[in-house]
Order: structure tokens, then C-alpha cells, then sequence
């Protein structure tokens, strides 16, 4: 297992310096440094200004290695591997203290929204799947293909209408960490984050659990004289979690990344704010590191993914 | 250079053909005509909404110069104006007015036209039905054009992968890794940040970063496909790979692709809506009316007209696609084609 | 010799192109305690289906139409759902043809053996943990506490197939319903199965129905054969009758199609023809459409019971006008 472990961290690594690599095209190579500078000062810039900025952003280099030995591409990869992130382009400030900041906000958004989503959706197929072929099942899945097909942006719009402004349950937005009244503050973005996504997840799970329930141990278990109730949870579930729990244990390490929309509609200064603004702002080193961050989190999803495979499924021998 | 009004307008109409032609060479098998009349006896309702709007974004698309002229604009006379476009051509208001109303919404000033807004009229005094009905044809185009550059892409990639295997396998399966692994908003964002705003652009940046899913899929199929007794029967043979692969291995995934191209056309639509939220959308979608309305609702009395219409449009649209391809993919499922064969 | 399963006139359907098909049509039989009765057929005759009736286990969209099942003479067919499920198990016992795939794959094989103890007793965890081990030492298994905790996948075939036969026992049923049991296993294996099923029978007095499509199996372990073709039984009777004196033209074909009978060189015995799909059976008997001594009422009409013997019936109208042989 050991083995297997380090083998995937390897080749993600490799696949990380890839990442570096397109993202390097990316940002650097299609506009340049002069482009970023001017955005940041405005397009009246003095050239003096721009060459000013630049030195302080480091920017002042040539791109590629065989221009200099002091060159961007050279940088850019021993700054992201070594975690030093430098500032921002927007404001300066030093991109590492806002990760910091801004992890936990995220986190506090993200991992309630994970967990209560998984739970729900997890029951609600189990109920619908014990009533398939029922005016039960298909008023469930038409309900799910109904809610699947809401953009999110309508979810929050019409969630900050509905409850913040007509029932006054729940601000329009914003975020206090005090812990006496945090939750306020988030009851509603975690609603949204789980309402949205409850649709297609109970379209999945549902369509996992009636699959098991044709398989040929349902049937030697009811041969066995076990009830319905029993095959579903005792049997239908344990196996159907297999499909399901690969497919959710990827999306945890992006629950860091903070949800970007709910984040920036209800104010929470999370790191998915954060990225946001950068986008606004034309900010690539903070996009440039966020990318990068992501990257990151996506070989680590990977890897526990394939180890939870073999952990969930007896049959799964990881060599 | 062609104009670009003119490109896009030949891009819904050839999108149409493709599918019109798609239609006709499927019913030449029986499994697959067995498969549509099913599907059309499932979900008539649904079918029937998608070829209104895929109605109402032909009428958008077929423009021409000359006619009647809006007023005295001589700029407007030079312009291309789909029937939609002649249909609502008129005076414009000067600001917001409600559904059906005779006043402006702001000075209960009389309007150009009293009562003649159907969904009121927005914050320039355009007509909001108009601009949701031309939000039709983009919301087919993003949807179409770039399932239509994303597919062949990832078939392209993944078959090939899955097919023939080593050094090129590893290759391509490090470079969907790579691209899997960059969060696909940020992505997308910087591709269009980098290749401009314009239609096109949008649906090849739409394109790159969607195909990686199939892509994967469509390696996963193939390396199961490539194991089949009749394959590995026709290589013993010697019959020529692109054959095989022609003959055995695409037929086999058409279901997926059928099911993948509905699914992923609602992904798309509704990931435009969000880049319209950033600013970088398609203009004239239902995704930029719903940015461009959504300080309307905390105004009092709020204007809800705007975003009702275009949110509804896109929730219908949407509704309709993800039922039809909820349908297939249960038609579909190789079990049941199974036993119907 | 009583009867402990008398079951009458079973059918069962499923919906089709053209209207419900039964793919059980009228079937009756009856099993008696200490004897193996074998169910003889082609695929999709019907011979799981009939068993799955008798459990109540027939799978939506398929319907159990009509018929009477009694077992020790309880009618089975009106029971409630709570009190059919007490018999399942405790009264009927089943194991199947796969049991790589019968067999729960997340579920250590002691604790699937435990849950069918524990389904209809009420025993302490310890105890039915105990008289698990005791199975696994009577069914065969090798090493039974080292076992009892290990998955299905780390079985082979024989061993799981054990497994099976240890859970279907350990509620000590009347009625033992064999589908297949050795089919997906090797030759070897095979015969040592059959044996434990004989062993296993012949201390118990249970009552053992034999699905097969596999004739020497039969002859290993039947003492009654019946023969199923198109949804109904054609020919039922003694084992040395049935396979000795074959009446029913199907049975007849059957017999002469075995390859042992055929010197090398000689051209291999066949039944002309395809089972034809369940859309396109004829009203009559339905083997119509391949029997070499069809009449013109065949297809039409029902095919007559003929008594051969005191237990040994035929349903046959060539056979009825001619007699049989």
C-alpha cells in the first residue's frame, strides 16, 4: 500500500509540474509582463511606473532559460514549489498570509455543506430507491431532474430574495466569526451549496441503489427471508456506498478551495472570494497560486481516492 | 473576414443540418430508431419544448439586410436583422417598464408602446421578450458548437489512447491529468481572459475545458472494447486498425456519445451563466440578463421581470434537455438494448 | 415417504411485445421428504422461474398469476409478506448457480451464514457463530474458523458454492431448492459436490428439488425426473423410466442427443430447430414446431395427460394415440 501511495504522489507531482508548465503559457507567455503591469497602473501609465512596478514584482526578467540564467519560467517554478507566493498584483499584500486567512473561512462554508449534502442525498435515494417503480420513485427523480436544472446563480438570487428580504430569517450576506453568531451567518449559503447540488447527487445515488438491487445477493438475501428494509440497508447500501463514497472522497480537497459563488454572493471572505476578486482585479499571481493550489489538492483527491477504494472494497488489493 | 453576425448565424444553421443529418442516418439502424420512437413516446413534452426553442433560435438565425428600416437609423438600415429581430422592430422605451403596462416603471411616464410588452421592457426599454427569445439561439450555440468541438476532441484523444496503448496512452493520459487537475473554472476563465471575449472564443475555451471527462470515459470504453473476442478476432485477421476502430469500437460508444452530448449541453449552458456573472459571458444570453438584473431585485418595488424571464427561459430549456437525456440514458443502458434486441 | 411440497397449477408472467407471456404455464409438482426431484430443461424453459414461484420471488415486472403451493399443506401463494418470509429460509431454502455473484462481496461469508440463523431464531451472536463453524465442518470446508472470516472473492468456486449450501442448511429447511448448483464449477468439483448434496440429504430427510440442464447430473443424483419445455412440464416420472423408457418425443430427442451414445465418426444427434422466443408459442403444445411426430392438433390444442404408468405421466398426443416409445 505504502508503495502504491508514493508511486501516485510521484506521478502527481509530475503532473503538477505540468500544471506549472501550461499555467507559465498561460499567463506569461500570451500577455506579458507589460500587460499585467498596465492593467495594475492603468493604461496612462508612465513607462517609468511600469518598469518600477515591475522590478517589484519581479516581473522584470526575461521568460524563457535560455534568454537568462535569472529568468520568469526559472521563478515561477522555484516560487510555487517552495510555497513562496510572493504579493499580490492588486494590492501587494503577501498572498501566503491571505491563504491562511482565508482557509478557514472556507472550510467553516464548505465542510457543512459536504457532510449534510452527503447525508440527505444519501437518505433521500435510499427512500426513493426503496420505493422504485412507485408514484413515490418517479415523483422523486422528477423532482431531482427539476432541481438539476436551476442554475445556482438563480438558487442564491432567489433564496437572498425569498428569505432575507421577505421572512428576515437570515442576512442578505456577510460574515462575523464570532462563534455566537456565525451560524446566522452561514445558514443560508449552506442551504443553497446543499440544496443546489441535492438534485443530480440523489439522481446518481438512486440509480446506484436500484442497480444493486437487482444484483443476484439481494435475491439470495431475500431467499434468506430477509425483509426489504433489511436488504436495503444492510446489503443495497454497503455496496452501493462503493460507487458513491470514490465519486464524493474526490471533491474533498477542494472543499479548501471554498465554494466561489457562494462565497462571493453572501460575503464570506473565504479563498473562494479571494479568487474571485483576483479574477476581477486581473490579479494572476493571486490566480497564478490559487491554480496552482488546486492542482495540488486534485493529485492529493487522487490518491486518497484510489486508497478509500481499497479500503471500502474487499476486493480492491492495492499493489 | 466575415462579418461576425454572419459566421454565428451559419453556425446555428449548420448545427441544425448536423442534427438533421444525424437523425436521418440513425434511422437507418434498427436499435437506434427503436431507441428515438421510445424516447419520443416517453417524453413528448419535453421534445416538443426543445423544438420550440430550437425554432425560435432558427427564426434568430436567418437575417438579412434591407426591408422596412427601424425609424430612420441609417446604421440600422445596413444591419442584418433576423425575423425575430424585424418582428420586434420598433421604438425602444426609455427605461424599465412592467409586464403589459401602459407607464414607465420610474415617472409612470406613457410609453411608446402602452401594453404592448409582454414582459415589460429593461433597463435600456428593450423588450424583454425579445431579448429572451434571442437568448434561444446563443443558448443552442454554446450548448452545440462547443459539444461539437469538445466531442470529437475527446474521442479523438481517448479512443486513440485507449486503442493503441502504450507510449501514446501515457502521453495523453498525463496531459488529461494535467488538465484534470487545474480547478476547470480558473481555467476557463484564463483561456478566455487570454483569448478574448468574443462567441468563438468562449465556446473553444467552453470546449477545452470540457472534454477531459469524456475524453477519460471514452479511453475507459475503448480499453474494455479493445479486449472483445470479435475485436481481437478481426486483429488476428489482420484487418487495419483505422478499420477496427471505424467498424467496432465508435458504433459501440455512439450510445455514450449521445447520452454525453445531451448532458453535457445543460454543464455548459449553465457554466456560461456563471461567466456571464464574471463578465465574460456570450452576449445577448440568458446568463448576461440575469447579471445584468441582479441588483434589480433589491431595488423596492423590485423589478422582477427581467430575471424571471431569462432564468425561466433557461430553467425551460434546461428542464427539457436533462429530461430527454434522463430518458436515453435509461434507453440506452446496454441492458435494455439488450433485451429488446 | 410423505410429501412436504405439493405445488398445482402454477403460472407465471411477464409482460412482452404483444401482451403478458407465461413463462410458467400450469406447472405442478411434488417433493418428497428424502427425495431428489429433478427439473430437466433448455435454457429459458422456465425451470428457474418455476422455482422462484414457489419461493415467491418472482421479480417485478413478472407476476405469479395463479396456482397453489403447500408445503406440509400450508398454502403459500396467500401468505402475508412478513409471513412468507418466515417460510423463506426456514421452510424453503434455495442456493443458486453463481456464487461468486450470489454471495454478498463486502460481507465476510460467516456473517452472511450468521444473518440467515439469525433471520428466523433467535440466537446469541456466539452461538450461531458456533453452529456456523459446524456447518462449515459438515458442508467440507477446510479450516472452518480460519474461513469464517474471509470474503467471497478469496474463495474459489467450490468452496463458496459450500458456503451456499452451509447458509441454505442452517436453518434446517424441509425443502431445498437446488438451481444449478454446478454448473459454473469444474468437473471435479463438480462431482464432489453432488456428493455432499447426497450425504447431506440422506441424513436430513429433506426434500430436495434439482434444477439442471445437465443430464449426467441427473442420473448422479435424481430419484424422480421432470421435463420442462416452453413454460410446462412434458414428461414426469421415475428417474430409470424417464431416462430408460422416454415417451414424450422432446425427452426422446433429448436422450438421443447425448454424445456418449454416438460412436466416433457418426454424425451428433439433434432436435431440429430453434426454442422458439415465448412471443411465438403456439396456443398448443409447444413443442410443436420441432417434434418429430406432430399432429395436426398439436399447435391448437392442449396436449392430454397420459398415465404411462402409476407415476410415471406424459403430456402427449402423439403418445396418447400411439402410446410411448
Amino acid at each position: 500500500m505504502l508503495a502504491f501511495v508514493v508511486r501516485r504522489l510521484f506521478y502527481g507531482f509530475f503532473v503538477v509540474l505540468g500544471v506549472l508548465f501550461l499555467l507559465f503559457i498561460l499567463f506569461f507567455a500570451v500577455a506579458s509582463p507589460d500587460d499585467i503591469a498596465r492593467r495594475a497602473l492603468g493604461e496612462k501609465a508612465l513607462p517609468q511606473a511600469l518598469e518600477v512596478w515591475k522590478v517589484n514584482h519581479g516581473y522584470d526578467k526575461p521568460l524563457w532559460p535560455w534568454q537568462a540564467r535569472d529568468n520568469l519560467l526559472a521563478d515561477h517554478f522555484r516560487s510555487m514549489l517552495s510555497f513562496d507566493f510572493g504579493r499580490s498584483d492588486a494590492d501587494d499584500v503577501p498572498i501566503a498570509r491571505r491563504l491562511r486567512q482565508g482557509a478557514g473561512v472556507s472550510l467553516s462554508l464548505t465542510v457543512p455543506i459536504f457532510v449534510l449534502g452527503l447525508g440527505l442525498a444519501v437518505l433521500l435515494s435510499l427512500f426513493v430507491a426503496f420505493f422504485r417503480e412507485t408514484y413515490i420513485d418517479t415523483s422523486g427523480v422528477f423532482l431531482c431532474v427539476l432541481a438539476m436544472s436551476v442554475s445556482i446563480l438563480l438558487y442564491i438570487v432567489g433564496a437572498q430574495y425569498l428569505v432575507a428580504k421577505l421572512l428576515r430569517w437570515f442576512p442578505i450576506s456577510g460574515y462575523d466569526p464570532d462563534l455566537r453568531v456565525v451560524a446566522r451567518f452561514l445558514a443560508m449559503p449552506v442551504l443553497v451549496g446543499v440544496l443546489s447540488g441535492v438534485g443530480g447527487d440523489v439522481r446518481f445515488y438512486r440509480t446506484v441503489f436500484v442497480e444493486e438491487t437487482s444484483r443476484d445477493y439481494v435475491r439470495t438475501a431475500r431467499s434468506k427471508g430477509a425483509g426489504e428494509l433489511r436488504v436495503m440497508i444492510f446489503h443495497v447500501l454497503r455496496n452501493g456506498m462503493i460507487p458513491i463514497l470514490t465519486r464524493v472522497v474526490l471533491a474533498i480537497p477542494f472543499l479548501f478551495m471554498g465554494a466561489l459563488l457562494l462565497e462571493s454572493f453572501f460575503g464570506i471572505p473565504g479563498l473562494g472570494s479571494m479568487t474571485v476578486d483576483a479574477i476581477n482585479n486581473n490579479d494572476f499571481a493571486t490566480l497564478r497560486v490559487m491554480v496552482f493550489i488546486g492542482s495540488l489538492l486534485f493529485v492529493l483527491g487522487q490518491v486518497i481516492t484510489d486508497v478509500s477504494y481499497s479500503l471500502v472494497d474487499p476486493r480492491v488489493r492495492l499493489e | 473576414m466575415l462579418p461576425p453576425y454572419l459566421w454565428s448565424n451559419l453556425a446555428v444553421l449548420l448545427l441544425f443540418g448536423a442534427g438533421v443529418a444525424l437523425g436521418v442516418y440513425l434511422r437507418r439502424n434498427r436499435l437506434w430508431r427503436e431507441a428515438l420512437s421510445s424516447l419520443v413516446r416517453r417524453r413528448p413534452l419535453a421534445i416538443a419544448a426543445l423544438c420550440l426553442y430550437v425554432l425560435v433560435g432558427l427564426l434568430d438565425s436567418v437575417a438579412w439586410v434591407g426591408g422596412p428600416a427601424a425609424g430612420a437609423d441609417t446604421v440600422a438600415a445596413h444591419e442584418a436583422r433576423s425575423v425575430i429581430d424585424r418582428v420586434f422592430a420598433g421604438t425602444p422605451e426609455s427605461s424599465y417598464s412592467a409586464p403589459l403596462a401602459t407607464v414607465s416603471f420610474y415617472g409612470a411616464q406613457p410609453l411608446e408602446s402602452p401594453r404592448g410588452h409582454l414582459l415589460g421592457t429593461d433597463i435600456l426599454g428593450r423588450d424583454v421578450l425579445y431579448r429572451t427569445l434571442k437568448g434561444a439561439r446563443v443558448a443552442l450555440l454554446i450548448g452545440g458548437l462547443t459539444s461539437l468541438i469538445s466531442i470529437p476532441l475527446a474521442l479523438l484523444f481517448g479512443v486513440g489512447a485507449g486503442y493503441f496503448g502504450g507510449r501514446l496512452d501515457d502521453a495523453v493520459f498525463f496531459l488529461i491529468s494535467t488538465l484534470a487537475s487545474m480547478p476547470s473554472l480558473l481555467l476557463l476563465i484564463a483561456l478566455i481572459m487570454v483569448m478574448g471575449r468574443s462567441t468563438l472564443s468562449v465556446c473553444v475555451a467552453l470546449g477545452i475545458t470540457s472534454w477531459i471527462g469524456f475524453a477519460r470515459l471514452a479511453r475507459a470504453e475503448t480499453l474494455k472494447l479493445r479486449e472483445l473476442d470479435y475485436v481481437q478476432a478481426a486483429r488476428a485477421l489482420g484487418v487495419r486498425d483505422r478499420r477496427i476502430v471505424l467498424r467496432h469500437i465508435l458504433p459501440n460508444l455512439a450510445h455514450l456519445v449521445v447520452i454525453t452530448l445531451v448532458l453535457m449541453f445543460s454543464g455548459l449552458v449553465l457554466s456560461e451563466v456563471i461567466l456571464a456573472w464574471l463578465g465574460i459571458g456570450v452576449d445577448g444570453s440568458w446568463g448576461q440578463m440575469i447579471d445584468q438584473a441582479r441588483d434589480e431585485f433589491s431595488r423596492d418595488p423590485i423589478i422582477w421581470w427581467n430575471i424571471s424571464a431569462a432564468g425561466g427561459a433557461l430553467f425551460g430549456l434546461l428542464l427539457a434537455v436533462n429530461f430527454i437525456g434522463d430518458a436515453l440514458r435509461d434507453i440506452l443502458d446496454p441492458r435494455t438494448l439488450r433485451e429488446d434486441a | 415417504m410423505s410429501t412436504l411440497l405439493e405445488a398445482r397449477g402454477l403460472v407465471t408472467s411477464y409482460p412482452g411485445a404483444a401482451g403478458r407471456v407465461r413463462v410458467v404455464d400450469g406447472v405442478s409438482l411434488s417433493l418428497e421428504a428424502g427425495r431428489v426431484l429433478a427439473l430437466v430443461g433448455e435454457s429459458g424453459c422456465g425451470k428457474s422461474q418455476t422455482a422462484f414461484t414457489l419461493l415467491r420471488l418472482v421479480a417485478k415486472p413478472g407476476r405469479i398469476e395463479a396456482g397453489s403451493v403447500r408445503l406440509e399443506g400450508r398454502e403459500l401463494i396467500h401468505l402475508s409478506v412478513p409471513q412468507m418470509r418466515s417460510v423463506r429460509g426456514s421452510g424453503i431454502a434455495m442456493i443458486f448457480q453463481e456464487p461468486m455473484t450470489s454471495l454478498n462481496p463486502v460481507l465476510r461469508v460467516g456473517a452472511q451464514v450468521v444473518e440467515a440463523i439469525r433471520l428466523h431464531e433467535r440466537v446469541g451472536a456466539a452461538s450461531a457463530r458456533q453452529r456456523t463453524l459446524e456447518l462449515f465442518g459438515r458442508v467440507g470446508i477446510p479450516d472452518p474458523s480460519g474461513r469464517f472470516d474471509a470474503y467471497p472473492h478469496q474463495l474459489s468456486g467450490g468452496l463458496k458454492q459450500r458456503v451456499m449450501i452451509a447458509m441454505a442448511l442452517s436453518t434446517h429447511p424441509k425443502v431445498l431448492i437446488a438451481d444449478e448448483p454446478t454448473t459454473s464449477l469444474d468437473v471435479t468439483i463438480q462431482a464432489q459436490i453432488l456428493q455432499l448434496l447426497r450425504d447431506l440429504q440422506r441424513e436430513s430427510e429433506t426434500a430436495i428439488l434439482l434444477i439442471t440442464h445437465d443430464l449426467g447430473v441427473v442420473n448422479e443424483l435424481a430419484d424422480r425426473v421432470a421435463v420442462m419445455y416452453g413454460g410446462r412440464i412434458v414428461e414426469e416420472g421415475p428417474r430409470v423410466a424417464v431416462l430408460g423408457r422416454p415417451s414424450h418425443p422432446y425427452t426422446q430427442g433429448l436422450l438421443r442427443s447425448m454424445p456418449g451414445r454416438v460412436r466416433p465418426g457418426q454424425r451428433l444427434e439433434e432436435i431440429p430447430g430453434v426454442v422458439p422466443p415465448p412471443a411465438e408459442w403456439p396456443p398448443g403444445c409447444r413443442f410443436a414446431t420441432r417434434c418429430p411426430r406432430v399432429r395436426v392438433s398439436c399447435a391448437a390444442e392442449m396436449p392430454p395427460e397420459v398415465a404411462l404408468d402409476a407415476d410415471h405421466r406424459t403430456f402427449c398426443f402423439a403418445v396418447a394415440e400411439e402410446g410411448g416409445g
